[in-house]
């Protein structure tokens, strides 16, 4: 991170805060100078995506806080007051839902890219571990909000996910009451978790810095996931990626509008719209499309504790994935083996997001078991194996021949 | 270059993937809904006020006696996007229902007309009145249904002209009604709807589809009264970022064009 | 090669200075929505009138009601708090205005009854012009709210009202 800076400051003003407070030297050192490979795809603006996400999400959120009543007999009327009555309230009210999916979105392509591509491994692990805590509060963060809105599937989701945790032997009691604050979800819970929902998105922000400053200091992975040789294999973050994210983030934000203005409600769920009601459960309750292949991992498995368990370790096993992987090749560009294993491991992912959404019944239900033993398998079989029995293509010499020899090609044909 | 358009390519099916899945993982279930073409579907669909002014009627003179909109206020009937109503003609709606207000200077609750800024004054007072009256069913309220179930406007449409004699061999619970698109098929309310129902003032046939139709675009519209508004933004917004992206898009190329 | 040079800043500029120009629109056209939501919304405008029964309030007494979120003071006014008002002379007020310019009709005093100082609520009947007084930083009004002494720079406010009958008048 340090030493990449050639900040000079000129003007006056800019030399006092630099001796006192060098944050613009630091800003110019991460974001403009920072030396980032010349090789880097499309999939790699991700990272700014989300950085958007996040800021839109904590922007639209804190707005439509100031017009949100957690209490249960007004959470859910608000919401319809912010859709009705608020000046611009449905566009800000659409935005934060369907950003929500969009934030899940980028976040799947972000990791999906790194799985791909070897970003986990050595000496970008903790990257990855943090990149997963944010993974993590993100989930949280969405349940959390999920839950504001008061209607049937926030409810009942409150209800089926805290359940979970009365799963977990000897204290599930305590920690139910703990959750809840009462006998069931009720008003204390609505307002504990729009207390959390409101601190998860500042923790990320956190979270994210500390990923970004891990990032800096061995630099990016780049599509080949050979390291940077020399000032010739990287381009200056600013202009070059600075305003080829910014593209990114515009064409981001077409799809995103697109479902804003479009179809605001595609995403969810209708029985979302029906005020909650401890008295009725509706017909199936289903997550949000993001939590799907995990729900259906939980569903696939025939006992209470023994669900959650594989749950949890579904999540967590991508926490080890650094060391799941014993292959020191990077890119799946030159792990033929590998390459088609990813392929099927999204697949999987697909499939059992799929599974999620069906009732636990019939054909659904075995596929959704065979779908979940692959997805350990993939984890701690196919990882781990893979790195010892594959031969990978040779790696190219560096970044810059690299490009240089495919741009010769590109002109060639 | 080809290489490039072709990751964009996959990941916009990828994207497209993701985010359908579960829709189309529901769309399979259930019978087929009777599609309608309504006059707000698509990207620059609107509604039809003549429709709106007409479905209100409907709802006034039918569907109140036992369902409420209980998110939509008088004032909401003569705002844009609306069936804008006059604001005279609200007042005239409004004051034929009666609100409880207070208490008064005596401390004692009085009734008076309801004005614009009051709700839509409700059929029962609440829930388990609803239910006394009702054979122990609780009609719900439609302010939201056009959103509270899958393809809300064709499932209303449906429902409403969906009344039928029982099949042979199929046993009716006590007070059920058969309904072809009803999930389970017994429904607890009888046929609202029959031909000539209500006279329209605007001369339009009351056939049963007719009323079916204006009554499920008025549920739209308390369901999702700034559709239009949404509408016109979006497309505002979609050639702005369209024309933005492209403007990047001949940056990146240019301040890329010496690595190349 | 050198045409080429020599014409490439120009365009090039043009591209960034556009890029730039768009960018700022649309970030100034998405920053409207987000003030908007501030606005009073669409239930706290369609309360923005009442009606208030004044058929109780004898000579003399007064009730504060709220409108707007604020108090209005509806004072019943007797015929030497009117005289006393009629005979101030309006060149010596800080904020001149004659009483009758205050009221539709002279026994029903209607105001606003928030300092125009730094928005309290003055005390009735009390103060050196019998009329009302500012506790929080001693401005004095007097029988027909008009600003008499003390910080405060203009008379209390009047708000638009109608009297429909002689029991009922509609505020706002």
């Amino acid at each position: 991170m340090s030493g990449h800076s050639e900040f000079q400051p000129t003007s006056a003003p800019v030399k006092w805060l630099e001796r006192r407070l060098p944050i613009l030297s630091l800003m110019h050192g991460a974001a403009v100078a920072f030396p980032t490979p010349k090789n880097l795809n499309y999939w790699w603006t991700f990272g700014g995506i989300l950085m958007f996400c996040l800021g839109v999400q904590i922007i639209t959120g804190v707005i439509l806080v100031m017009h949100f009543t957690p209490h249960v007999d007004m959470a859910f009327s608000s919401v319809e007051h912010i859709m009705r009555d608020v000046n611009y309230g449905w566009l800000i009210r659409y935005i934060h839902s369907n950003g929500a999916s969009m934030f899940f979105l980028a976040v799947y392509i972000h990791m999906f890219r790194g799985l791909y591509y070897g970003s986990y491994k050595e000496p970008r692990e903790l990257i990855w571990i943090l990149g997963m805590v944010i993974y993590v509060l993100m989930t949280a963060a969405a349940f959390f909000g999920y839950v504001l809105v008061w209607g049937q599937m926030s409810f009942w989701g409150a209800t089926v996910i805290t359940n979970l945790f009365g799963a977990i032997p000897l204290v599930g009691d305590f920690l139910l009451s703990l959750l809840w604050g009462g006998f069931s979800v009720d008003n204390p819970t609505l307002n504990r978790l729009f207390s959390l929902h409101y601190l998860v998105p500042f923790l990320i922000a956190g979270v994210v810095v500390l990923h970004i400053w891990a990032l800096h200091v061995p630099g990016n992975n780049n599509p080949l996931g050979i390291d940077v040789k020399g000032p010739q294999d990287t381009v200056t973050f600013h202009p070059y990626y600075t305003i080829k994210d910014t593209f990114a983030v515009v064409m981001f934000m077409i799809f995103f509008a697109l479902f804003v203005f479009y179809m605001p409600n595609a995403l969810g769920e209708p029985d979302n719209y029906i005020e909650a009601n401890r008295l009725s459960t509706p017909a199936h309750i289903v997550p949000e499309w993001y939590l799907l292949p995990f729900y259906a991992i939980l569903r696939s498995i025939p006992d209470k504790l023994l669900g959650v368990i594989a749950m949890g370790i579904a999540i967590f096993v991508l926490f080890l994935v650094p060391w799941l992987d014993t292959s020191k090749v990077r890119s799946a560009r030159f792990r033929p083996l590998y390459k088609q294993f990813f392929w099927l491991f999204l697949i999987d992912a697909l499939i059992l997001g799929y599974i999620g959404a069906k009732p636990a019944e019939g054909m659904y239900l075995v596929i959704g078991r065979i779908a979940t033993a692959y997805y350990f398998l993939h984890f701690f079989i196919i990882l781990p194996v893979l790195g010892l029995v594959e031969t990978p293509k040779p790696l190219p010499e560096s970044i810059s021949k690299s490009v240089l020899d495919k741009s010769a090609a590109g002109k060639a044909a | 270059m080809k290489n490039k358009s072709q990751i964009i390519l996959r990941s916009i099916v990828l994207a497209a993937g993701l985010a359908l899945l579960p829709a189309a993982a529901q769309a399979s279930e259930g019978v087929a809904l009777k599609q309608v073409d309504w006059s707000f579907n698509g990207p620059f669909g609107t509604f039809d006020r003549p429709q709106l002014k007409r479905g209100f009627q409907v709802y006034k003179e039918v569907c109140a006696a036992c369902h409420s909109i209980k998110f939509v206020s008088y004032r909401n009937l003569s705002e844009a996007g609306g069936p804008q109503f006059t604001e005279a003609e609200v007042k005239t709606i409004a004051a034929a229902g009666n609100v409880t207000d207070g208490p008064n200077a005596d401390g004692e609750m009085f009734e008076r007309p309801a004005e614009p800024k009051d709700r839509i004054v409700k059929p029962f007072p609440n829930d388990n009145a609803a239910r006394a009256a009702n054979n122990g069913a609780l009609p719900p309220d439609l302010s939201l249904m056009a959103k509270a179930r899958k393809n809300g406007p064709d499932y209303l449409y449906s429902v409403l002209t969906g009344y039928a004699e029982p099949p042979e061999g199929v046993v009716m619970a006590d007070g059920m009604n058969f309904n072809h698109y009803f999930p389970g098929q017994q429904i607890a309310m009888p046929q609202p709807l029959s031909d000539d129902q209500v006279t329209y003032e605007d001369g339009t046939p009351a056939t049963l589809d007719q009323m079916a139709q204006d009554v499920t675009a008025f549920l739209m519209w308390t369901a999702e009264p700034k559709l239009e508004d949404r509408h016109k933004l979006g497309l505002k917004v979609m050639m702005f970022l369209v024309l933005f992206a492209g403007l990047l898009f001949a940056t990146y190329k240019r301040v890329w064009k010496d690595q190349h | 090669m050198t045409a080429d040079q020599a014409e490439e800043p120009t365009r090039r500029d043009f591209l960034y200075i556009a890029t730039g120009t768009v960018g700022a629109v649309g970030a100034g056209a998405l920053a409207w929505p987000f003030i908007h939501q501030l606005n009073p919304d669409a239930s706290v405008k369609a309360l923005a009138s009442i009606e208030v029964d004044i058929s109780a309030i004898g000579e003399g007494a007064a009730v504060t009601v709220t409108w707007r979120g604020k108090p209005v003071f509806i004072r019943h006014r007797t015929a030497a708090e009117i005289s006393a008002a009629g005979e101030v002379k309006i060149e010596e007020l800080r904020d001149p205005q004659a009483d009758k310019d205050r009221v539709q009709k002279p026994e029903w005093l209607i105001m606003v009854g928030v300092c125009t100082h730094l928005g309290c609520v003055p005390l009735g009947q009390k103060g050196d012009f019998g009329g009302w007084f500012c506790p929080c930083h001693g401005s004095h009004y007097d029988t027909s709210g008009r600003i008499r002494k003390g910080p405060a720079p203009n008379n209390l406010a009047i708000p638009e009202y109608v009297f429909l009958d002689d029991g009922r008048v509609k505020i706002g």
